[in-house]
């Protein structure tokens, strides 16, 4: 590798591999993404007819498998290749294979457990823990392959840095936790007094089957459209973290960082750290926005003085920093990007990295039914739970940030709530036993919640106005101006936007634009952010390759006997 | 079937107003699969069908009117034998369909399976988007001047009449009850009974990708619509059943109901094996035991009409709207109508 490559030097590695790339060779560590494999090879996006319905392709946009711009075919099959993991002789193709790829379809394997947790982040393995601690037998389910969700995410085969994802790790191997890792559940159902969790995994269909459910989904990240946000160069905050911290690379050499948040000094400071150049962070938010959140602060020194810390090391690098600034465009390709701030300051960068704070993910949820809320102080829309972490639909629990952005510290507090409150309903734990063990640990629930919103409430979406033609739905390519025309033709509601315009009806199934388009229709409209309402919950939650979801089956067992009416 | 209705009384010098419980439609005719096919059609309901699907030609590009033909499939003997008698009767009712062999199809369809035992081809057979629906007939009924009221659910209805919709009142002399899945509620209203029961149709949608099939696909039993659209996305329904009623908002999705109903579009189409799944809903589609129509006066109620209850509805709608609002203008409609009075001592 060379000094120009952005593999952050010293990390160990998986052993040097090569894939083709449409035939091209590429040098890679087994165990990286595909995608930031790609990315360390100079590919930004590749070519093609874009058809509508068609996201932009980019190697990197939201890094975590939700956007599908990174999506390829992988020896013959269409992956997000940010969760597509390098591996030797691996053929990656921007156009499918003429023939289809000769299949052979696992019959699906059902099994039963009390519990199901769905999300292994800190909140999820945490409750896992908790549940298996109190008798039941519980499964951990995630789309990645090891547990610790996105904050202590990692990549096979390359050394995280330690901390905190790692015991995570080490506690779920340690217990024996029943693990369902490189897991992705497209629809969860009840039927007959049981919760059915529908996925999928490199060996085919499963269906988990509990009586009860830990919803522990995490977090998405918010985004507010600016001209050339579908760029190639132009990456999430989130991502970028998840490339620095998991993937162990910079986004970019001279990267501009922007957004709000404490992404934006996280995201800032790693790339110093790792002898990348910030060009510039600018932040949407004034510098009086942090300040005014001290009181919540307090509850924890420790993250106050590392925030200093980060601060501090951002200044003895001399990285400009601009508040009450968004950006408005981004042109040009990378390396040579023309990034525009408010107030007229152009900057230059190979690399951009922008997002507005996290939001619930609440995929999971409103495809089961629960009530939700929408609290701005929370991140948004959240799933409603008690103080139980009970949510509204029979032996279903909720905790981490899917509940709220409460932060990493909160999260394990309120899985393990949630895994008790799980082990009373199903009977291992009387009221009395329950409160007693629950109670000290809401209280610390507590606490931990008051630094983590406290710090939600700086990540927020900035007032600044979406151009007209700016693009606000990238998979169908809505502009703001089409959007607006529909509002003003009588759309009220998200569903009802989606309907005239198909906002949101895209593979990324609306994660990248529902809130801007939600907010649009709220300003315009002038009504409240909930009176515009959510989409509705609908399988799959991601995209599923059709066959994989068939399965094995025989044409002659199909329910098709008695044919409909002449 | 409402719209039509009314912008053909409109015509005929009635002054209408649209009462819809949501946005214009909102319902099937707007989350439906868009099929537009003849083939799937009941044989008596062939005639209005020919027309209904007239009507869709007519609009065109403003509904993303395609014309692309289409094929009917039989796997098994059973199938085969099922396909060339109704396609046979099917053809004696108008529709232009005929019998095609294996190779054939296979020909012009190489995407298909090899194990097509029989087949039938329909040269009118296409699709619309459905999902463009309530943007077309909100102009057409605007550019009639006829007023549409939405968002406004029907709670109590007076003879004479008087139509209370949330906090406003409507009154008319005549009224159609047009309300798709939830017409039994609005009849019951006027204290008229009617054996309705909704079905929970799964419809789903694939990713855009490269086009590999131009033709509609059918099943020689009906139970299978399969289309791929310009941008490559294939929307595959067919009836298949999910959970959910009306009066509990919005159906769902029945994991074993869809994976059938993928399964069979895998079947006849392989080359759908890798293309991604993003999204699968319902819609209601109401009906009566016979399977017909209710189209006609509604009974026992002096000025009042019922339109409801259409298998096929999104193609025959803008037929049958017209006859009805013809009944309700006092002209003998030009094809019979189905009288909801054959169900009056039922239920």
């Amino acid at each position: 590798m060379t000094s120009a490559d952005l593999r952050i030097a010293g990390v160990a590695r998986g052993a040097l591999v090569r894939f083709t790339f449409d035939g091209r060779e590429i040098e890679a560590h087994e165990g990286e993404s595909v995608a930031a494999a790609l990315w360390a090879a100079g590919v930004r996006a590749w070519s093609g007819e874009r058809k509508p319905g068609q996201p932009p392709s980019r190697a990197l946009f939201c890094a975590m498998g939700v956007c599908q711009q990174c999506a390829l075919w992988i020896d013959g099959r269409r992956v997000e290749s940010c969760r597509a993991a390098v591996r030797a002789g691996m053929e990656v193709r921007t156009a499918p294979p003429a023939a289809t790829a000769a299949t052979s379809p696992a019959a699906p394997r059902a099994d039963e457990f009390d519990v199901v947790v769905l999300g292994a982040g800190p909140a999820g393995a945490t409750a896992a823990l908790e549940a298996q601690a109190q008798g039941l037998r519980a499964v951990l389910v995630d789309e990645a392959a090891a547990a610790g969700g996105q904050v202590f995410r990692v990549a096979p085969g390359i050394a995280g840095d330690g901390g905190e994802g790692d015991a995570l790790r080490a506690a779920v191997g340690a217990a024996g936790i029943e693990r369902c890792f490189d897991t992705r559940v497209w629809s969860v159902e009840r039927v007959d007094e049981r919760w059915l969790v529908h996925a999928l995994d490199p060996h085919g269909a499963r269906c988990l089957r509990a009586r009860a459910l830990i919803v522990a989904s995490g977090a998405t990240e918010r985004h507010h459209p600016f001209a050339g946000w579908d760029r190639p160069g132009v990456i999430g905050l989130a991502a970028a973290t998840i490339l620095l911290k998991a993937q162990r690379m910079l986004p970019g050499r001279e990267v501009v960082v922007a957004g709000s948040g404490p992404l934006l000094l996280l995201v800032a400071k790693s790339i110093v750290e790792a002898g990348g150049r910030v060009v510039a962070v600018v932040d949407s938010q004034p510098r009086a926005a942090w300040l005014a959140q001290v009181p919540a602060l307090a509850s924890r020194p420790d993250l106050v003085a590392r925030g200093l810390a980060w601060r501090r090391t951002m200044m003895r690098a001399g990285v400009p920093y601009h508040f009450s600034r968004t950006l408005t465009r981004v042109a040009g390709e990378p390396p040579s990007l023309a990034v525009e701030v408010s107030g007229g300051l152009i900057l230059r960068a190979d690399a951009v990295c922008c997002g507005y704070g996290l939001m619930p993910a609440t995929d999971a949820t409103r495809l089961i039914g629960a009530s939700h809320a929408y609290t701005p102080e929370r991140g948004g829309w959240h799933v409603v739970v008690d103080d139980d972490q009970r949510c509204d639909r029979d032996h279903v629990f909720a905790a981490g940030d899917c509940t709220g952005i409460a932060g990493a510290a909160a999260a394990p507090l309120s899985g393990r709530i949630a895994a008790l409150s799980a082990a009373r309903d199903l009977g291992r734990l009387d009221d009395a036993a329950f409160r007693r063990a629950a109670a000290p640990l809401k209280r610390q629930r507590d606490r931990a919640a008051r630094f983590g919103l406290g710090v939600t409430r700086v990540a927020v979406a900035p007032a600044a106005a979406i151009a007209a033609d700016t693009l606000v739905c990238q998979c169908e390519g809505l502009t703001r101006a089409t959007l607006a025309a529909a509002i003003d033709g009588g759309c009220a509601t998200l569903n009802e936007l989606k309907t005239a315009t198909r906002c949101g009806m895209g593979p990324c199934g609306g994660r990248l634009c529902e809130d801007a388009a939600a907010r649009l229709v709220a300003a315009r409209l002038g009504v409240a952010r909930d009176a515009v309402g959510q989409a509705t919950g609908r399988p799959p939650l991601r995209p599923v390759d059709l066959d994989a979801l068939a399965g094995a089956f025989d044409y002659e067992a199909l329910p098709i006997a008695a044919p409909s009416p002449l | 079937m409402g719209a039509t209705a009314a912008l053909r009384a409109a015509q005929g010098g009635m002054r209408a107003i649209v009462l819809e419980r949501e946005s214009l439609a909102a319902g099937a005719s707007g989350v439906n699969a868009g099929t537009l096919s003849l083939s799937i059609k009941r044989v008596r309901l062939m005639p209005y069908a020919m027309r209904g699907h007239a009507w869709w030609r007519a609009a065109g590009d403003a509904v993303g009117f395609k014309q692309t033909g289409g094929y009917t499939l039989a796997f098994n003997a059973r199938e085969a034998q099922l396909l060339e008698e109704r396609m046979a009767m099917k053809a004696e009712a108008g529709a232009p369909i005929e019998m095609v062999s294996p190779a054939a199809v296979r020909a012009r369809e190489p995407a298909l399976s090899d194990r097509i035992v029989a087949a039938s081809f329909c040269a009118a057979d296409g699709h619309a988007d459905s999902t463009r629906t309530g943007a077309y007939l909100r102009a057409l009924l605007r550019e009639a001047g006829i007023e549409v009221a939405e968002h406004a659910a029907v709670d109590a209805i007076e003879p004479g009449f008087r139509v209370r919709a949330r906090d406003k009142t409507f009154a008319g002399k005549r009224i159609l009850i047009a309300a798709g899945a939830w017409t039994r509620g609005v009849a019951a209203l006027l204290g008229v009974a009617l054996p309705i029961d909704v079905n929970v149709n799964t419809v789903s949608v694939t990713e855009a990708g490269p086009v590999r099939l131009s033709s509609g696909i059918g099943h020689a039993t009906g139970l299978l619509t399969l289309k791929q659209k310009g941008n490559g996305s294939y929307l595959i329904g067919g009836g298949w059943q999910g959970r959910g009623s009306p009066e509990q908002g919005r159906g769902e999705v029945a994991t074993d109901t869809l994976l059938q109903n993928l399964q069979l579009a895998r079947y006849a189409v392989p080359a759908i094996a890798h293309a991604r799944v993003i999204r699968s809903w319902t819609g209601f589609e109401a009906h009566v035991p016979d399977y017909y129509p209710l189209a006609g006066a509604l009974p026992g109620v002096a000025d009042a009409y019922l339109l409801a209850c259409v298998r096929g509805g999104y193609t025959i709608g803008p037929c049958i709207g017209p006859l009805v609002a013809e009944l309700m203008l006092g002209i003998e409609p030009a094809l019979p109508l189905f009288d909801p009075a054959r169900f009056a001592a039922a239920a």
